[in-house]
């Protein structure tokens, strides 16, 4: 690290100047769009331009009176909420029996599992929709459960696979060893170490439910929308400020769910740390 | 414990050792083998069952047989070279009369007008026309006399081809395939060669925008991974902040910030740059602006953790060595980072390729990428075998790519492991 410091020549500097400037712009796009649109949503006005004519919540009060938008807050809840308990079972289940499993077909077994990340969500979407369609699961909750929670299940085998990785098994063959049953063990042994990684993998389970539009796209009747199918919707006829105020929300959420996996991963260090040194 | 110890010893000599711990260990795997198995019934019924069943519309032909069955028989014997017999006119006279009393020859007509443009027209005034059955050894005239293409053994051929079971017809056409009387494949012509284009389209924009991640992308990376951890975790959050923030409300954010009177607009018309909004979204450039935004972390991340796993004495040693800056970055560090080059270009280049949402919002009607025509054969026309066959394609291109980055990351790993 200290070697940036201790730039030698002249190219060097312009080099890392460069590299500085050009980051900078990037990392500046990154975030630009998602800053501008956030004043817009406390615009008085009905047009999304600047200069704002002046400062007010209505937008935010639209939104919380729209029962439009509240039904799709409420349907984006229960799905992701849902879909994220179903996948965490499952999931936590699988990861547990991966981590002991040896076989020729393990990497098979891994790829099916990891497949709904990979496979385009049309494709997905469109396949479901065939599917479901004569078995009554389209425009209904259960429909929408099942198919987000394959595709929020990879996300928690993959981060509560990285936590079983990093956990001591040795730990789990002591508490046997000292007279615990496997329930035993694994509930007063095994869940308080891997537990922030089982949270973590719960939040990403549900932020992938809660941004998921293109299966309810083609699923949901008018009575299952989520708070993405409702932006579709809007983003699709013209945006109108409340939709910023929406964005805004969402962002919120975004932080909060940002904050919490980055306060489980310095636990998680934490709790490495004091378990090898 | 002493007394349990004599026991064991009095005992006979009963199963060694060796056979019980193979035996616990048998146990344990099928246990864990029984853990795994809820999750993979389940995928198998809300994941792969239902790709499975997409795959297989992509390849069954069951209207014409279920609409048509005498006809479908009928033809079975025609060599092709001639108009058929009689008994094969008698026997679509019958079918169209059955098939027209118990609905299904709405979706027959459908299915042989995607191999005729103007069969549908043909077989629906057949339809009206045909009060009766025509009399024996009259059928063949009766149903010329109604509609002349019934003269014509293209016609025939068509039915013939449409007969089912199975059919590549839906997979050739999504390559701009059809098949000749003859059966064998040609490609069509250029005016008729849709989707040559649209996957064309689809693989540019995957290429430009994965080109757009990499140049951008990469100097970012190497910042993070250079600068001390402080900073560089204060970084992170813009990289990690996106990349949580919902699709829906990038894409949206793009659409307020490059409209016509957005913010780009008038920023660049209050600097003098330009006189008149100019047009930044809804367009090719809309496209490539957001979906780069949207996939870039894709292409940090992978980079960062490679580059951050690079000992900087290595490019030390080179320059101690008398290497210049640039010879010392050129063939020192960056082969170091082609792993994370090749990761991150084949994630960003797969995701790309499938998606749906940013096009359909930012781009314009030419800017469409193959899911976009997938979603509208599903759901505008109904033409499920032509979606289930585009989506087929795009499926193999997808799991193609994917065992690649399999591959790579797995090495990676390998090679991970060797230098810890």
């Amino acid at each position: 690290m200290s070697d940036t410091h201790a730039l030698r020549t002249a190219s060097q500097r312009i080099a890392w100047t460069t590299t500085v400037v050009v980051s900078g712009l990037v990392l500046f796009f990154l975030m630009a769009p998602i800053l501008a649109i956030m004043p817009l949503s406390f615009s008085s006005g009905a047009y999304l331009t600047y200069p704002l004519p002046g400062f007010s919540l209505r937008w935010y009060f639209d939104f919380l009176d729209s029962s439009r938008w509240m039904l799709s807050l409420k349907n984006s809840m229960i799905i992701g909420v849902s879909a994220t308990i179903l996948s965490m079972v499952l999931g936590t289940l699988a990861s547990l029996g991966l981590a002991q499993w040896k076989s020729k077909f393990k990497p098979l077994v891994l790829a099916i599992v990891l497949s709904p990340v990979v496979v385009p969500g049309v494709i997905t979407a469109v396949g479901l929709y065939f599917f479901f369609a004569p078995l009554g699961l389209t425009g209904s909750y259960s429909g929408l459960i099942l198919a987000h929670t394959a595709l929020c299940t990879p996300f928690v085998v993959i981060t509560v696979s990285a936590t079983l990785q990093s956990f001591d098994m040795n730990l789990s063959r002591a508490a046997a060893s000292l007279g615990a049953s496997p329930m035993v063990g694994f509930r007063r042994v095994i869940l308080p170490l891997i537990l922030p990684g089982l949270a973590s993998g719960a939040l990403f389970a549900f932020a992938t439910s809660f941004d998921e539009v293109v299966i309810v796209l083609f699923m949901a009747g008018p009575e299952q929308r989520t708070l993405p199918r409702e932006m579709f919707a809007g983003i699709r006829e013209n945006i109108s400020p409340t939709i910023t105020a929406v964005a805004v929300v969402l962002t919120i959420i975004s932080v909060i769910l940002l904050a919490s996996m980055e306060l489980l991963r310095r636990r998680n260090e934490r709790l490495k740390g004091n378990l090898h040194g | 414990m002493t007394a349990a110890f004599v026991a064991g010893a009095d005992a006979p000599p009963e199963v060694p050792l060796k056979r019980r711990l193979r035996r616990a260990e048998r146990a344990r795997q099928f246990k864990a083998l029984a853990l795994i198995l809820p999750l993979l019934a389940f995928l198998l019924f809300t994941f792969l069952g239902p790709i499975a069943g997409m795959l297989w519309h992509s390849v069954e032909d069951w209207e014409v047989p279920r609409a048509l069955p005498h006809t479908v028989s009928a033809l079975s014997r025609w060599d092709g070279k001639t108009l058929p017999d009689e008994r094969a006119f008698a026997a679509l006279a019958g079918d169209i009369l059955e098939a027209r009393a118990d609905g299904t020859l709405a979706t027959a007509s459908k299915r042989l007008n995607y191999t005729i443009s103007g069969f549908r027209t043909t077989l629906m005034s057949t339809a009206r026309h045909l009060k009766t059955a025509p009399e024996p050894g009259t059928a063949k005239d009766t149903l010329i006399g109604i509609d002349k293409m019934w003269g014509e053994q293209e016609t025939w051929a068509a039915i013939k081809g449409a007969s089912g079971p199975l059919t590549d017809f839906y997979l050739l056409a999504s390559l701009d395939l059809k098949r000749d009387n003859n059966g064998s494949i040609f490609a069509a012509p250029e005016d008729q060669a849709i989707y040559r284009d649209i996957f064309f389209r689809t693989f540019t924009i995957g290429f430009a925008v994965t080109a757009l991640c990499l140049i951008l992308g990469f100097p970012v990376a190497y910042l993070l991974a250079t600068l001390p951890s402080n900073s560089a975790n204060l970084l992170m959050i813009c990289v990690l902040l996106p990349f949580w923030t919902s699709l829906l409300v990038r894409t949206c954010a793009w659409i307020v910030v490059l409209q016509t009177n957005g913010i780009v607009n008038d920023t660049l018309r209050w600097l003098g740059v330009i006189a008149d909004p100019v047009q930044l979204v809804y367009n090719r450039f809309g496209v490539y602006v957001a979906m780069t935004h949207v996939l870039m972390p894709f292409m940090i991340l992978p980079l960062y953790s490679v580059m951050k796993a690079i000992p900087p004495a290595y490019v030390r040693a080179a320059s101690s060595l008398g290497a210049s800056p640039t010879v010392a970055f050129l063939r020192i560090y960056l082969p170091q980072t082609i792993p994370g080059i090749g990761a991150g270009c084949l994630l960003v280049f797969i995701l790309a390729i499938g998606y749906y949402i940013t096009p359909a919002l930012v781009g314009g009607a030419a800017d469409q990428m193959i899911s976009y025509f997938i979603a509208f054969y599903t759901t505008e026309t109904v033409n499920w075998g032509l979606a289930s066959a585009l989506g087929a394609v795009l499926l193999l291109a997808t799991v193609a790519l994917a065992m690649v980055y399999g591959k790579l990351v797995h090495g990676q790993q390998m090679t991970g492991g060797m230098k810890n």
